[in-house]
């Protein structure tokens, strides 16, 4: 009986303190709302939703300020991944923000570009490639399509067309 | 794995795998035909999944019998392409070609001159075998020689796996009914394929060479033996697998022969084997013995709808609607056209494609021989998809996720690792066509794949643009504060020299000049 009570009691408390030890050692669980919000987002920093980009929207989110269904490019599958997430229904995708279409990539026009490097400031991702007074080009495979760099444009030689690039993902068979 | 296995000792039975009823009696009978060039050639550049090759002839141009016109892009996995007989180029341009799901690519268009002129660019060689290996690798990739299994994976870059490799296995199996190219080809030419295998195996740097076939393919199991007799080489022998489905995969047919298994995501280097299809091995031979490049193949015409069933040695490029009149025509029960065998092959719309590096059978299938139109019914759970799975997959759990479908579920359930055989429909009770939804299944994978790879990448390129802006911005105050330290404090203001300035400021009328 005493000696049961006493192992019940040395075991419970050498389990105390590996759970203070751990608590105090182990980096704590950082992954908020909000950085679980901004991973499912598609990050084309568009700025569509109506906020500066897709963290501020998802900070927005998680707040309960802004609604779900704000990401055109994200299109249907981040509305329901938003609200499997976090457990809000899914709706269609408010079409005031914006159309959802197939991904698509900015081209410059290099006949016509002037080379006044207004483009590289407005892009969010750093995918054009160029220097005042040089022609500039669009790295394909990292734009993303977000269309703020066609208003920067003072000659309008930006135009976008459907993103066909395939980057490294290994073919499925 | 233990040297000289003879037809005598027969390989465990696989726990996988369906017996298949063979239908092969139709085209095994008598010997390999030879066309004649047709009245047009389509080659097409675009002969596997990689990159297509590029032109190097021009319309109008006269080539030359095995002359390159595409070279392989260096974007991967793409392959030569070369002149499959004399003639003139009459055209580059989009034409339809054999893919599941039907689609155009560029191809070289020839009108044969019937002159069969050889193109002396290359020749025999005979000291193949005793050719250091970089240069037998690269004198493959320049025949433009690839896996003619199906897959077309060029077969230099197969033969480039490092040290360590203990075994070649010459794949014979040919386990789809059906087709018999292969079975036709070792029958009649064991002696070219052993060749090939020799040259392998230098390439390789490897000791062991192991020629599998079907236990019920014997006349092509006597003429390998007799093959490997006559010449003497001890390094080669056969190896006969039961008569199963799939026992030709690959992965199955490793597994089968070492009873090692090629992990998820890994290659059959990983076990110490090489797997080369003999017709493969027979193209390697044809190249260094005559220096023919890769420019014809065996292909079995068979089914109920073509005239007369025969293994057919046609130059890449023929016409399938010239094929199948050289093979005596349809019959008026022909109902369909298939590509590949009946498990694993693809419909094909029309009759106006190619044959390309991949084509080992073009089934005309007759009224019966068409899938009878049944309805599926829901699964039933009955497991048996489960027990004749190769890849030891459990198809009626991935058919539920794939309805989803859920991608990361589907992706840790070893989706992937489908090969597409075609076991678990032939076994459903409920006429599920499970094939075709993993097909469909793996393209949505690959798609959710590259959705993420691309957000991934955005936000790398976003989160570095951030930390630029606020390094300039961080650079710029340090830059200002480097001036001010270099003019030095502030001194006290000389209050009388700044009561003058102002009053001269004041004087002065606006308009003046200063």
């Amino acid at each position: 009986m005493v000696a049961g009570l006493l192992v019940m009691a040395f075991l419970s408390g050498l389990l105390g303190i590996v759970l203070v030890i751990s608590a105090r050692r182990l980096p704590a669980d950082t992954m908020t709302v909000v950085d679980q919000v901004n991973g499912v987002l598609p990050h084309t920093q568009c700025g569509r939703c109506g906020y500066s980009g897709c963290r501020p929207y998802a900070t927005a989110i998680a707040a309960g300020e802004a609604d779900i269904n704000q990401c055109p490019p994200g299109g249907d599958e981040v509305i329901v991944a938003l609200s499997q997430l976090l457990g809000r229904p899914a709706k269609a995708l408010d079409e005031s923000f914006g159309l959802a279409g197939p991904p698509i990539v900015a081209v410059v026009d290099e006949d016509i570009c002037i080379g006044c490097a207004r483009c590289l400031d407005a892009c969010p991702v750093d995918a054009i490639l160029g220097a005042a007074k040089f022609t500039h080009t669009v790295i394909a495979n990292e734009c993303t399509g977000c269309e703020l760099c066609i208003p920067a444009c003072p000659v309008d030689c930006i135009t976008v067309t459907e993103n066909t690039s395939q980057l490294d993902a290994r073919a499925a068979h | 794995m233990t040297n000289g296995r003879t037809s005598n000792q027969a390989l465990p039975l696989p726990a996988w795998g369906i017996r298949l009823e063979s239908r092969k009696v139709d085209s095994e009978t008598g010997a390999i035909k030879k066309m004649p060039p047709p009245g047009e050639l389509i080659v097409a550049l675009k002969q596997n999944i990689g990159v297509p090759a590029e032109t190097i002839v021009q319309p109008g141009e006269r080539v030359l019998k095995g002359q390159p016109i595409a070279i392989a892009s260096r974007w991967g996995l793409s392959v030569a392409v070369h002149a499959p007989t004399s003639g003139a180029v009459m055209a580059i341009e989009e034409r339809p070609i054999p893919v599941a799901g039907g689609g155009t690519g560029e191809s070289v268009i020839i009108e044969p001159d019937g002159k069969e002129e050889r193109y002396a660019g290359y020749v025999a060689q005979m000291n193949s075998k005793r050719l250091p290996p970089p240069q037998i690798r690269n004198e493959i990739m320049e025949a433009g020689i690839v896996g003619m299994g199906g897959a077309l994976f060029p077969t230099a870059t197969k033969l480039n796996p490092g040290s360590g490799i203990q075994a070649l296995i010459l794949n014979g199996v040919e386990c789809e009914p059906y087709i018999s190219a292969d079975n036709a080809l070792l029958t009649e030419r064991s002696d070219q394929v052993l060749r090939g295998a020799a040259i392998m195996l230098a390439a390789l740097d490897c000791d062991e060479c192991l020629v599998a076939v079907k236990a019920d393919m014997a006349e092509a199991q006597a003429a390998v033996q007799a093959a490997i007799d006559a010449l003497g080489d001890d390094r080669i022998s056969l190896v006969v697998v039961p008569a199963f489905y799939p026992a030709g995969g690959e992965r199955q047919l490793i597994e089968l022969i070492t009873g090692k298994e090629v992990q998820a995501g890994g290659l059959p280097w990983d076990v110490g084997v090489v797997c080369q299809n003999v017709g493969t091995a027979a193209a390697v031979a044809k190249f260094f013995d005559e220096g023919e490049p890769l420019i014809s193949r065996i292909v079995t015409v068979t089914g109920d709808g073509v005239g007369t069933a025969a293994n057919i040695e046609v130059m890449i490029g023929t016409p399938i609607v010239d094929l199948v009149e050289f093979a005596g025509g349809y019959t008026d029960d022909a109902a369909g056209l298939v590509m590949g065998g009946p498990m694993m092959g693809f419909s094909l719309p029309h009759d106006q494609l190619p044959v390309t590096k991949a084509t080992n059978c073009i089934l005309v299938a007759g009224q019966a021989e068409l899938d009878p139109s049944v309805r599926e019914m829901p699964c039933i759970r009955c497991g048996e998809c489960a027990r004749v799975c190769p890849a030891a997959l459990m198809p009626q759990q991935l058919l539920a996720l794939a309805r989803g479908p859920d991608y990361e579920a589907l992706e840790s359930q070893g989706l992937q690792d489908c090969i597409q055989c075609g076991c678990c429909d032939y076994v459903c009770p409920s006429y599920i066509p499970l094939t075709s939804r993993f097909i469909e299944a793996k393209q949505g994978l690959w798609e959710n794949h590259l959705v993420s790879q691309r957000s991934a990448l955005a936000l790398r390129r976003f989160d570095a643009r951030g930390e630029r802006l606020e390094r300039r911005e961080s650079d710029r105050s340090d830059e200002l504060q480097r001036q001010v330290d270099e003019i030095g404090p502030a001194g006290e203001i000389d209050a009388d020299a700044l009561r003058q300035l102002k009053q001269r400021v004041k004087s002065k009328k606006p308009g003046d000049k200063t």
